[in-house]
């Protein structure tokens, strides 16, 4: 089965080599976009978090095969060389992450929140709002800070 | 900012560790402290984790697991597994090739004992029983399926009522089980009043987000890499090659990136050593990753305990004797016991002054040190029974803890190296308002729900291993450092990186540090919140020992300024050395090179502890914190509003990561007292909330306000760094507080850990 997918900005055709092949593991295994992590492959813990048509989708729970024609964004295509999304320079600029396991998932569900308009820069709501992206290290405050940040620019 | 030097995709490099140069980005006023210089990296996604590795001809691992805690393997069909396409080959007991030490052999105190496919026996659910390789996940993931296993269960010891008695020689690591100091008996019957309190807690489990993941190349017959997230990689490194019958050195293992490890990542576990087998075996790669489920079991966890305290209080509110004793689930066939009777045996001025560890048996995976073991579980129930001592006292818990202050530690008579407890104490007080604490089960907030405050007391030991380091200054002037460091989160890349510039005397950000392998200098382990003191210290001297050898160079120059000036006669700078008595005679580092004709100078550090400081001395980091809760007054639904953490740490090196640190470790304790919880079916023993859904770590909502304070310590004996460690006395208190906030809101004395709505339902 051939595959057409737009990722990060580029058509692809793609020879899908199972149709048990997740989205994560199409992006992590056979794309080389690694950014994206496993922390679960269950849905529970958002770490696998990319868009898919500019929605977050936890890419563990999606069906590689369902999604013809779809346009994927991951972390590696949300900026280039050095130029950084506010997002990620914001996660800089707010020590949001330790271990970095979560940050990319993190990262992709907050660019998300910036286009959903439903919590503006309120901490609550945006805890609430990415409270399906978990963090062990516990760099909750960092996250909330930097997202509030972009947000708030945002206005 | 420009990130042009930076390196923006950290691939799958074919050198021995990995090369940051500072991150272009500075905190702080003036711009003084360094971020992370990992952070990029993170948050491009080109930190190329284990996982995330490939490599060419690549097998995938999978494992089929126990259904059941206790019992035999019968049968597994092999046949159905090996005929599903892709799979190349099932190992079981009965085909594994062999390992030259035996999983239960235990050479090394990290040497845990573990299953590597031995025998036919399960000791615990969840314990990989086969190993399939395959060309794909997917088909090794299947293959594992189709091997359905019969088994001819035994009824399992699951919990307290059903394991073992044992009773232990040592606790954690070479911890002894028993102490006493006094009498304890006369000083509680000599006490006016005396509280009782005991607690249970549960298993816990380290979650890292990044599952064990083990990539196994064979660059020859006795050339071993793994890429594999790793708390101790020249360690681990050394028993796996023992495993295997490998000379010291033949096995390297590289850990640039660890997505979290807690403890968790420094053992020794039954899939990295599988996954070397097979891939020698093989004669191709494999990659093992771990599923979230599997973490629960094979690679350890925080045992649970039950605690009994005693508590004789005198006159004036003062403790006459502490008694503190604990019951803790070891598993059938290792002898790691949670040491939290130790949490309570240096804090409080108290002149009898005991605590005994006793275990259980039962058929659980092996526990092993989990972020704070030991004093995470014994300061929650501590700090939950001097709330209630306090009580008894008519004290405030503030003013209790401070009529029994210890000045000198309780149990050693040693003086503190350094301890601005009471400076924790004050700072943390005023931030979170104290003074003005309600009267108890008064609290109401505008939405009328029950408020609390509680504290507790923070106290965590200074841990210090040994470690080694190699810096290097450069004719360009710049610096290199080279450490075997670990970095899973607390700022290792930028920590190190800053103490090898401090003893260069030169700015981090003309620094690169290679690290992330096992084949650089030993930094030790990350562990005990010792790494930044053992490591940190080991890459200062080495720059001291780099800028020495330039001071003897110029020195013995006649061209030189400096010449004849003596060793002590020089001053080194921002990478220039001057004249003590006359700064404006001097030169710099790269100018000294060249005359000398020498591209650089490699200086050597070693990190430890000085024998003498270490008997002399008690040497803990502390902290207060301070909680408030909300109740549901119908519903007992229980939110944490706010915190704040006031912590003695001695020298901060870079109080962005600090706070980061911190931050992370009120929430662990957060989650300590209110979510977290392995339940085990006592019919099977299987975890039943082996996943991210059932067992609850918090979740962004979850987390409230924070505050974290640091507050100055000079402390000349811990280390040369002065630095404490500062990764989990964060965890300790914070439980006990939120825990006192709930018992000030309703007048509930918890009796478990975490807190459940039900049990304070039933006081409202
Ligand atoms: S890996 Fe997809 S949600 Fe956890
Ligand atoms: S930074 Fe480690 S899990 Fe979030």
């Amino acid at each position: 089965m051939t595959l057409r997918l737009i990722i990060n900005g580029q058509a692809q055709e793609i020879a899908l080599p199972d149709s048990r092949l997740t989205l994560l593991d199409l992006l992590r295994d056979h794309l080389q976009l690694t950014g994206a992590k496993k922390g679960c492959d269950r849905g529970q813990c958002g770490a696998c978090t990319v868009l898919v048509n500019g929605r977050r989708v936890t890419g563990c729970l999606t069906l590689a095969a369902t999604l013809e024609g779809a346009e994927v964004l991951t972390i590696e295509g949300l900026s280039s060389g050095a130029d950084l999304h506010p997002m990620q320079q914001a996660f800089l600029d707010h020590d949001a992450l330790q271990c970095g396991f979560c940050t990319p998932g993190q990262i992709m569900s907050a660019v998300a929140l910036m286009a959903e308009g439903e919590t503006g820069a309120d901490p609550d709501r945006v805890r609430e709002a990415l409270s399906g992206n978990l963090c062990r290290c516990g760099a909750h405050p960092g996250i909330v800070a930097a997202v509030c940040s972009v947000l708030g620019e945002q206005g | 900012m420009s990130h042009d030097s930076y390196p923006m995709r950290v691939m799958d490099a074919a050198e021995h560790g990995l090369t940051l140069p500072a991150a272009p980005l500075r905190y702080g006023s003036g711009g003084k402290v360094p971020a992370r210089r990992d952070g990029l990296a993170k948050v491009t996604g080109a930190a190329l984790y284990a996982a995330d590795r490939q490599a060419e001809a690549l097998l995938h691992a999978a494992f089929a697991t126990a259904p059941v805690a206790r019992g035999r393997v019968v049968a597994l069909d092999t046949q159905a597994a090996l005929a599903h396409p892709g799979v190349v080959q099932v190992y079981t007991p009965a085909n594994r090739p062999p390992l030259a030490q035996h999983p239960d052999e235990k050479r090394h105190p990290f040497n845990f004992r573990h299953e590597a496919l031995q025998d036919d026996t399960i000791r615990y659910a969840g314990q990989p029983i086969a190993m399939v390789l395959a060309e794909t996940p997917e088909a090794a993931a299947e293959g594992a399926r189709l091997l359905a296993p019969e088994i001819a269960a035994e009824p399992p010891r699951v919990d307290h009522d059903a394991g073992t008695p044992w009773q232990p020689e040592m606790v954690g690591f070479f911890a002894p089980a028993q102490a006493e100091v006094g009498d304890v008996a006369r000083g509680l019957a000599e006490a006016e009043q005396v509280v009782e309190v005991e607690i249970e807690t549960p298993d816990q489990f380290h979650n890292a987000m990044e599952p064990h993941a083990i990539l196994a190349r064979w660059e020859g017959p006795e050339k071993l890499l793994l890429d594999t997230p790793n708390q101790g990689p020249v360690m681990i490194a050394g028993l796996v090659a023992g495993y295997l019958g490998l000379p010291e050195g033949a096995v390297e293992i590289r850990t640039p990136f660890i997505g979290g490890g807690f403890g968790s990542k420094l053992m020794i576990y039954g899939a990295m050593i599988l996954t070397a087998l097979a891939a020698r075996d093989l004669g191709r790669p494999v990659k093992t990753v771990l599923s979230r489920a599997q973490m629960y079991g094979p690679v350890g966890h925080r045992a649970g305990t039950r605690q009994r305290l005693r508590l004789g209080i005198g006159s004036g509110g003062r403790l006459t004797a502490l008694d503190h004793e604990v019951t803790a689930l070891a598993s059938s066939f290792e002898d790691f016991v949670e040491p939290s009777g130790h949490a309570s045996q240096h804090l409080y001025a108290v002149p009898n002054l005991a605590m005994r560890h006793s275990a259980r048996r039962v058929d659980r995976g092996t526990p092993v040190a989990m972020r704070a073991p030991g004093e995470a579980s014994g300061s929650a129930a501590l700090e939950v029974a001097m709330d209630v001592a306090a009580e008894a006292a008519g004290l405030d818990p503030l003013a209790f803890r401070l009529s029994n202050y210890a000045e000198t530690d309780p149990a050693t008579g040693r003086p503190f190296s350094s301890k601005a407890l009471r400076e924790c104490y004050a700072a943390g007080a005023e931030a979170f308002g104290w003074a003005g604490r309600p009267a108890a089960r008064m609290g109401r907030d505008a939405e009328g729900r029950l408020i609390g405050w509680g504290m507790g007391t923070s106290q965590y030991m200074c841990t210090m291993y040994r470690g080694e380091a190699r810096v290097k200054v450069h004719a360009d002037g710049t610096a290199s450092a080279a450490i075997a460091g670990v970095d899973m989160g607390q700022g290792a890349w930028t920590i190190l990186a800053q103490c090898a510039a401090e003893g260069l005397s030169m700015d981090p950000e003309r620094l690169r540090l290679t690290s992330g392998s096992s084949v650089l200098p030993d930094g030790a382990v990350a562990g005990g919140s010792g790494h930044t003191a053992t490591a940190g210290m080991a890459a200062s001297e080495a720059g001291r020992n780099a800028v020495e050898q330039l001071i003897s160079l110029a020195t013995a120059d006649p061209a030189s300024p400096l010449f004849g000036a003596g060793n002590s006669g020089v001053v080194a700078r921002d990478g220039r050395l001057s004249r003590a008595d006359d700064p404006s005679r001097g030169e710099s580092y790269s100018e000294v090179l060249a005359r000398a004709g020498l591209a650089e100078v490699e200086g050597q550090g070693v990190g430890e502890r000085v024998q003498a400081h270490r008997e002399g001395y008690a040497m803990f980091s502390h902290g207060a914190v301070f909680a408030e809760v909300a109740i549901d007054p119908e519903l007992a639904q229980m939110r944490v509003t706010r915190m704040v953490g006031a912590f003695a740490c001695g020298r901060i090196l870079n109080p962005r990561m600090v706070q980061s640190q911190l931050e992370g470790g009120l929430i662990w304790g957060l989650s300590f007292a209110l979510h977290e919880e392995a339940q085990y079916d006592p019919a099977t023993g299987r975890i039943l909330n082996a996943d991210l859904a059932g067992y609850h770590v918090p979740a962004h909502a979850d987390i409230p306000q924070l505050t974290t304070l640091t507050v100055a310590e000079e402390d000349p004996y811990v280390n040369a760094l002065g630095v404490k460690g500062v990764g989990e006395v964060g965890i300790t208190g914070s439980a006990g507080a939120i825990a006192n906030a709930i018992r000030h809101a309703t007048g509930f004395t918890p009796t478990r850990f975490p807190i459940r709505i039900e049990d304070v339902l039933a006081h409202l």
